[in-house]
């Protein structure tokens, strides 16, 4: 069906000979995108949006997952020190935009740090609830075998929380997305995000929409990857 | 077994903690360890805050965030619900509409702000087209999801009853999906607030985006810290307020 939208939107504008800044016939799109496939431009802007995705992803997802972990490991100081994460989760990722941008400026670390920020939420509760889900046998068998604590953290806690960490790193990777465009287009000049806002202003309607196309492309083609991922690394009872 | 803290030691504790946070934060500031340039003390921040209810400033952006929020949440959560039936209840829909929205779904909602203003120019109406395609798609997947979860025998019931769609939809549907719809909607809340923030920050309308950014590049940090509270605010009460009213009206029997 989306096909048949398509076909007549090209005949449209083929047909009425209409130029327009916000329309591009399919075909003029489609050369576009292998234009910037072929000189290579593409490769370029999306490793800068993925080396900032990744780069924030990995920093929020390793401080994400030692203070899940705490908090998981020790309720009771996890009730205290909540209340104060709590207040602090409601603050939207790109409202911290103009702060990032004022301590660091523009770059690379203006998104990877807001990329890591919007990344750490997720992992933060996913990680925390994955821990405090564990069997509590488990912990205390391993507590009269006299397992030192970095022993239990290794030997029953992270592999026993494997598969839910996973699938928070999974939703994280789309939040470190999402985030690193949007920086992108507000205001980070650089990466994907930045390039499509300039193929708007420079009214090429065609390359805009390869551009679309292409970071949803990225976006589904990640997760696609992560699930792919999460189902190898799971135990093979977990398949069903 | 571990020593525990009474329930009520504890709260003491996290109140503490909470204290101690605010306390490093203004030692940190007073010490000038960190330049006031990026962090005000906690005190400034306040007389920011009072400052910007004094003279409006705060108070109309913060009206107009909320408003653009509440607007696209609403036309989203409508929308959302409206095509979630659409594809839960004709498998026709759902074969019409899957492949456009397995593409659109993943597409960060900021990746459109450029075709919408393509379209509409700069301008509330962009705005809100892309607060509506940021917010739609939790509410919408959530929608189905719930419909698709009805238990399988109260659809037989109302098969045997003979129920039109729509009767069924009103009757059975929509109650036993509502937990779910709720949730997507929260989900959507929060969407549409961050993207009332860049549609303010790219397009410069009034609001507490508009507010933070201009705070940020005139270098008035107080005024910054001020905002982003404000807008952390924001999404704590609008959460919590949905989340009263769901529960009050899910609770309702019948």
């Amino acid at each position: 069906m989306p096909l048949g939208l398509l076909i007549l939107l090209e005949l449209y504008l083929r047909l009425t000979g209409l130029v327009t800044d916000s329309l591009s016939p399919p075909t003029d799109i489609v050369l576009a995108l292998g234009e910037i496939i072929i000189d290579g431009r593409l490769f370029v802007l999306i490793g800068q949006t993925l080396a900032a995705a990744f780069g924030g992803l990995a920093i929020g997802s390793i401080l994400g997952l030692v203070a899940g972990t705490a908090i998981g490991l020790f309720p009771t100081a996890g009730r205290i020190v909540f209340p104060t994460i709590e207040a602090l989760r409601p603050i939207p990722s790109v409202a911290t935009i103009p702060l990032v941008l004022l301590i660091v400026g523009f770059g690379y670390r203006l998104e990877i740090v807001i990329v890591a920020y919007a990344a750490f939420w997720p992992i933060l509760i996913l990680t925390e609830s994955a821990t405090r889900l564990i069997e509590r046998g488990l912990l205390e068998v391993a507590r009269l075998l006299g397992f030192g604590f970095w022993r239990i953290l290794f030997k029953i806690v992270l592999p026993a929380a494997l598969p839910r960490l996973v699938l928070a790193v999974r939703l994280a990777l789309g939040v470190a997305l999402v985030v690193a465009v949007t920086v992108e287009i507000v205001i980070n000049p650089q990466g994907i995000g930045y390039a499509l806002m300039r193929s708007q202003e420079q009214l090429r309607p065609d390359l805009m929409y390869a551009m679309i196309f292409a970071v949803g492309f990225l976006g589904w083609g990640l997760n696609a990857l992560m699930v792919w991922l999460e189902r190898r690394l799971s135990p093979p009872s977990a398949h069903g | 077994m571990r020593r525990r803290l009474s329930p009520l030691a504890t709260d003491a504790a996290a109140i503490v903690f909470a204290i101690a946070v605010i306390a490093l934060w203004g030692i940190l500031s007073a010490t000038r360890l960190v330049s006031p340039v990026f962090l005000p003390s906690p005190l400034r921040t306040v007389e920011a805050l009072i400052d910007g209810f004094q003279d409006g400033s705060f108070t109309s952006a913060l009206l107009d965030t909320v408003v653009r929020m509440m607007q696209g949440w609403m036309l989203a959560s409508l929308a959302g619900i409206g095509l979630g039936i659409l594809i839960g209840i004709s498998p026709r829909a759902r074969e019409f509409f899957q492949p456009t929205i397995e593409f659109l779904r993943p597409l960060p909602a900021a990746a459109i702000i450029p075709a919408a203003i393509a379209f509409l120019g700069i301008n509330t109406t962009m705005g809100l087209a892309v607060i509506v395609f940021g917010s739609i798609w939790p509410t919408m997947l959530a929608t189905v999801q719930g419909l698709a979860a009805v238990e399988p025998r109260l659809v037989e019931v109302s098969r045997c009853l003979r129920l039109s769609g729509w009767r069924f939809m009103l009757s059975i549907g929509l109650p036993n999906a509502a937990p779910d719809i709720v949730s997507g909607m929260r989900i959507s809340l929060s969407n549409a607030l961050s993207m009332a923030i860049v549609c303010e920050m790219i397009a410069s309308q009034s609001g507490l985006g508009t507010i933070i950014l201009g705070a940020a590049r005139s270098f008035r940090s107080p005024d910054l810290f001020a905002g982003i509270a404000l807008l952390g605010l924001c999404g704590f009460v609008s959460s919590l307020a949905l989340r009263l009213v769901a529960g009050a009206i899910l609770r309702r029997p019948g």
